[in-house]
């Protein structure tokens, strides 16, 4: 067991001219999460293809619950799950034949793969949904149908890219229950995301890529310290004292903030957290400066990037 | 839900032996067959449409178009109208391959521990089904009005394993169309543009010695025709009647309609397999 579930050295893969994955290293101990955090066309999903046979990478090599991808294919198969970023069930099937068909396709008897559908459509409050085509589902219920289908076989290892992507934030709040729940067993996950908040709640190791290499790494404590801390956010009524509101924020967080006009909102960076919040709040009172909202919030992937790369994501 | 899921990761996860490529064709070929059964309406060109075609013909030009050596025409135009309802099996398979590509389903194949060529032994296991809908429907509607078996038992036989093995050839064109063709549209497209001319332009529903000149010797030419003679002198219905100046497959439709399936199958399995493998690189 001491052997990582991922080990990859030195990935690229190029389309023609253009380079989508330059040289990245990227280990999954047994029993953790981590997350492959960047924005679209990082190679998020480039990664996961190399890593689940999809594709082949141009370099590098990846092993895989124990087997190299590039020639042991079949045996990396039998032992991973991908629940791809388009949900990917068949959408004139209903949720218990989707279930059975990759289970076959799992080799699983046919009995055993019939048991094994309903037990996990129970777990994922999908039993009343069971005999209704998918095209019919929502999109969270076809997303957790989806990650049932990945769990059909007791993958060692689960690959989830952008599970949540295009969720509203009720399917992505049950989404993120069921996900903790999964690594609860001790299944090893990669999951790649487009929100730090999602990397931080489900992720044990944080790896941001941009532009196919991977810019930091840590755990989520670690990169917020190194590059994003909480920020404060003020948004004022009247826009002539916006800029005497800025003063305040520059006086108490003693850093540059930056003012938004066509908002009124002026944001800071923060190592305070709520204390820092509570003196801004008296200072802007004392004032007499009238605020509309007031809020302590986390760094956004824009702002991460921007603290990494001195741009902001694409 | 915890308490479910826990079976979930026993992570000394019991792993199946594989069963063989046709277990697993077969279980791709079973989700082909439950759509076809749930999309009746993509089901019309091996249903409505031959059965239309037999009565159509059948009565409404059946009293101006006489067959070449007498007898009926209802009798003559069975044989042809077999013959392109099965080269119209070639867009199922296109059309279902066109369909997996833009709803990306073939991703999660793609991840399952399965043999290489098992989603396309899926493919052409349900078409081959498909295929084998319209040759009944047609066989009962032409029962109906008139169009008998008239050489015995055996030569019915070799007729029907005929049009088997015809179809078998036509869905490797299927795959490697469905594989060259990005879009369900397209497909459909190419269908209009090459199936249409293709299968009019034979003895399918007059004899060819009464058409004009080059359409006269493509047609003669043409394997839907000598499938459609094929046919018609295994189940001893009037045919096309050979003179002394007809070319080689007019006097010899059978073995000249075998060697076109052997060579279609021969020529197109590689080149599909590759073309469809192609298509799923990135």
């Amino acid at each position: 067991m001491a052997a990582p579930a991922i080990e990859a050295t030195g990935l690229v893969k190029t389309f023609g001219a253009f380079t989508a994955l330059d040289g990245v290293d990227l280990t999954l101990p047994r029993g953790a999460v981590t997350a492959v955090l960047g924005p679209n066309g990082a190679g998020k999903t480039t990664t996961v293809r190399i890593l689940t046979t999809l594709t082949a990478a141009t370099a590098g090599t990846a092993i895989v619950a124990g087997f190299d991808v590039a020639t042991h294919a079949h045996e990396v198969r039998r032992r991973i799950g991908l629940a791809a970023q388009d949900a990917t069930v068949d959408h004139l099937l209903t949720g218990f034949e989707n279930l059975v068909m990759v289970g076959e396709l799992h080799q699983l008897p046919r009995r055993e793969a019939r048991d094994r559908a309903r037990q996990l459509l129970e777990t994922f409050a999908l039993t009343d949904a069971a005999d209704r085509r998918t095209e019919h589902y929502s999109g969270g219920m076809r997303r957790r149908l989806d990650l049932a289908v990945t769990l059909v076989a007791n993958p060692e290892i689960l690959f989830l890219d952008e599970p949540t992507t295009g969720l509203d934030p009720r399917a992505r709040a049950e989404l993120w229950d069921v996900i903790e729940s999964l690594v609860d067993t001790g299944v090893s996950v990669l999951l790649t995301t487009q929100y730090l908040e999602e990397a931080e709640r489900l992720a044990d190791d944080i790896l941001v890529v941009d532009h196919g290499h991977i810019i930091a790494s840590g755990n989520a404590r670690d990169l917020k310290r190194q590059l994003g801390r909480d920020r404060i956010g003020v948004t004022v009524i009247d826009s002539a004292r916006l800029d005497e509101a800025g003063d305040i924020l520059r006086r108490v967080c003693a850093t540059e903030v930056e003012i938004d006009r066509s908002v009124r909102t002026i944001t800071a960076p923060t190592s305070t957290g709520l204390g820092g919040l509570t003196t801004v709040a008296h200072a802007l009172d004392d004032a007499g400066i009238e605020v509309e909202d007031l809020a302590l919030r986390q760094p956004t992937l824009d702002e991460v990037f921007l603290a990494l790369t001195g741009r902001p994501a694409e | 839900m915890t308490e479910t899921l826990e079976s979930t990761a026993d992570t000394g996860t019991t792993l199946h032996e594989p069963r063989g490529t046709l277990h697993d064709s077969w279980v791709i070929a079973r989700r082909g067959l439950i759509h076809m059964r749930r999309q009746p309406e993509q089901l019309s060109d091996a249903t409505i449409q031959p059965v239309m075609f037999v009565l159509m013909f059948g009565f409404v030009f059946g009293g101006a178009i006489k067959p070449p050596g007498g007898g009926s025409y209802r009798e003559f135009l069975m044989g042809g109208i077999f013959a392109q309802t099965l080269a119209f099996a070639t867009f199922g398979v296109a059309l279902s391959i066109a369909n997996d590509r833009k709803n990306e389903i073939v991703d999660r194949f793609r991840s399952l521990p399965i043999g290489r060529g098992t989603v396309l032994g899926g493919y052409a296991l349900a078409n081959f089904i498909k295929a084998t809908l319209p040759v009944v429907l047609m066989t009962i509607t032409g029962l109906a009005i008139g169009w008998r078996i008239r050489a015995g038992l055996v030569h019915a036989v070799e007729a029907y394993a005929l049009m088997l093995a015809f179809v078998f050839a036509m869905i490797w064109i299927g795959i490697l169309l469905g594989s060259l063709v990005q879009t369900p549209e397209g497909v459909n497209g190419i269908a209009f543009a090459v199936l249409f001319p293709a299968t009019f332009v034979a003895s399918t529903f007059v004899p060819p010695e009464s058409m004009p000149g080059v359409l006269r010797v493509v047609a003669q030419w043409n394997p839907i025709s000598t499938l459609a003679d094929s046919l018609r002198h295994l189940f001893g219905n009037p045919a096309s009647v050979p003179t002394a100046n007809s070319p080689w497959p007019v006097v010899h439709p059978i073995p000249y309609t075998v060697g076109w399936i052997v060579a279609i199958t021969v020529a197109c399995a590689p080149f599909a397999v590759r073309a469809y493998r192609r298509s799923l690189d990135d």
